[in-house]
């Protein structure tokens, strides 16, 4: 029994706890025990609360079977009794929260994040807190301060990043679901490279409250699952405005209801020639193209798009994200959290506590971003990065003129060797090429397994759609997996 | 090379970073090479273009202004090295 619980889909989980066929203390102790097996050699988790968990899970079941007695379960929250990872960026009061820093490594913050909160009353239970770069710097899991993560598919391999940790924690079955965070691409890159499904909402669809920030008018709060159906039960609850995010947007949540039908007649899917370029891994495009046959052979009408400022995306986010890094990094000073030098001025406290706790990553961007806001350089830099922001916005708004969705990588290449791009920062950036465009734009993407290449590792194809559209990338994607098993598909851990 | 160790230095100074001189050699050349390739930008005609201020056309939420219910000052507190008097502590600010 316990070894067949963590196989289950997460919607099947939510039913299955909702019937009685199991509790949810056998659901929570299954990936206790999965955890205990494989976790020193993945390396997901920064903080496991395994005493907690099961506290919780015994209350779970408690009012479940109350629930049942009387017949009563309409109720109950929707998720109560899953147990879920959250990402070390995500606040939850009285839980350690890292940031994958040294600067935070004792930061127990004293409120929790909107959409933490959010899924916190929908009944789920936080079983840990996953690895990720520090920060949220970075497209591998490498620059965070307490080691790498491995990928589950390959041990040897990085997980992408920056959610890695997430990822792997999924993939290698010790969650069945995972909250991660997506600046550039840190759901849905570390999503293609473990297997996994991973959406990326609407700028302002989901509350940043809680979430610390990095770069702010580019960071979302996403879903790491093994299909569509199991990312959209956590994201619905996670949606919705928050007062104490004035960014955060009132839009209507839609209930998905999710059906068997492959059907996909009416759907225009967008196909980017920006987004098939050299220098992409010829797997990876083959694939890729494949499942863009998939859903033609579905009944979906593809379409030629194009994108064309697609090529200064990357160097635009690499001005914006640290330039906004850098104000938001500030208040790492020493002074209201984290440890502290001894020095003897203010400001050589402050000049030594940044110095000594933060990373070689984290660094390089603080002094990337405030070069590009500095007196002189602001005109030249920041200020013509925020204008070729707004032509790639357009591109996207004339695209959806066209077309429903728009179809590409999710990443150049599979997952790469740890240490293969260290002292390489270009390279590394290079692997967010084609999953920038829509944090700069603010429009949703969905990323999904849609093959492995010749080392049997995952690759991925990225659905991108209009603002608050999700539900047409989460229905997409639930189609295509009714007809293919990729996602099925567990590494052999 | 695009920066020079003495703008290395006056960014560091600016960002409040201590960095070894082995750091400072390491980001004057890393940072030139990403400024460089960042330089593909300035070709591009924006004149006539509007910075973005806000992906989204909806406009901020502005809440009513009225006070709610704040942290406690213990609380707000907790996670620092230093404090006093319901205070932070800090050194000396004047050199």
């Amino acid at each position: 029994m316990t070894q067949s619980l963590i196989d289950l889909s997460t919607t099947q989980m939510v039913s299955g706890l909702r019937a009685g066929t199991f509790s949810s203390r056998e659901l929570v102790q299954a990936f206790l025990d999965r955890i205990d097996a494989v976790e020193p050699n993945v390396h997901a988790y920064l903080s496991l609360l395994p005493e907690q968990a099961l506290a919780q899970a015994d209350k779970a079941d408690a009012r479940l079977s109350d629930a049942r007695a009387k017949s009563s379960s309409d109720d109950l929250p929707a998720l109560l009794g899953l147990p879920i990872a959250v990402k070390d960026l995500l606040t939850v009061q009285g839980m350690r929260c890292t940031c994958g820093s040294k600067i935070l490594e004792n930061f127990v913050p004293p409120f929790t994040a909107t959409s933490i909160q959010h899924l916190l009353d929908a009944g789920v239970i936080i079983v840990g807190k996953t690895n990720m770069d520090e920060f949220a710097m970075g497209s591998s899991t490498e620059t965070s301060a307490y080691g790498p993560t491995s990928n589950p598919c390959d041990l040897s391999r990085v997980p992408g990043g920056s959610s890695g940790g997430s990822a792997a924690a999924v993939a290698a079955r010790e969650v069945p679901v995972a909250i991660g965070s997506d600046t550039g691409g840190s759901v849905r890159q570390p999503a293609s490279f473990c297997g996994l499904t991973g959406i990326k909402p609407t700028y302002g669809r989901v509350s940043r409250y809680g979430l610390i920030a990095y770069g702010s008018s580019l960071d979302t709060v996403g879903v790491l699952a093994h299909s569509a159906e199991d990312a959209a039960l956590l994201f619905e609850q996670m949606a919705g405005a928050d007062p104490k995010d004035a960014t955060s947007v009132d839009v209507s949540v839609p209930s998905i209801k999710f059906d068997n039908r492959t059907d996909l007649k009416g759907l225009r899917v967008g196909v980017p020639a920006e987004y098939f370029i050299k220098g992409i891994q010829p797997e990876v495009e083959a694939a890729v193209r494949k499942a863009i046959q998939t859903l033609k052979d579905m009944g979906a009408e593809i379409i030629e798009v194009s994108l064309p400022h697609t090529s200064y995306a990357l160097p635009v986010y690499y001005l914006i994200a640290p330039a906004e890094a850098s104000a938001n990094l500030a208040r790492y000073d020493g002074i209201r959290f984290g440890p502290r030098s001894d020095a003897e001025s203010m400001w050589g406290m402050f000049r030594e506590t940044r110095g000594e706790l933060f990373g070689p990553e984290v660094k390089r961007r603080i002094m990337l971003g405030t070069y590009a806001l500095s007196a002189g350089y602001y005109d030249a830099y920041y200020g013509q990065a925020q204008k070729v922001r707004t032509l790639i916005k357009r591109d996207f708004d004339e695209a959806y003129q066209k077309v429903d969705v728009i179809a590409c990588p999710v990443a150049p290449t599979t997952a790469f060797k740890q240490g293969e791009h260290s002292g390489d920062p270009l390279a590394m950036y290079l692997e967010d090429v084609f999953t920038l465009p829509t944090n700069l734009a603010g429009v949703p993407g969905l990323a999904f397994n849609v093959g492995f290449d010749s080392n049997s590792l995952p690759i991925g194809m990225q659905l991108m759609g209009p603002h608050f559209k999700e539900e047409v990338l989460f229905k997409t994607a639930h189609a295509y997996q009714q007809v293919t098993d990729w996602h099925k598909r567990f590494p052999a851990l | 090379m695009i920066l020079t160790l003495k703008e290395v230095n006056h960014i560091a100074d600016l960002a409040r970073l201590n960095l070894t001189e082995e750091e400072k050699q390491k980001y004057q050349e890393q940072l030139s090479a990403i400024l460089d390739y960042a330089a593909s930008l300035q070709s591009l005609d924006t004149s006539g273009i509007a910075p973005t201020a806000s992906v989204l056309s909806t406009s901020s939420a502005l809440r009513p202004d009225v006070s709610g219910q704040s942290l406690p000052v213990e609380e707000t507190l907790r996670n620092s090295a230093s404090t006093t008097d319901n205070q932070f502590r800090v050194p000396p600010v004047f050199e």
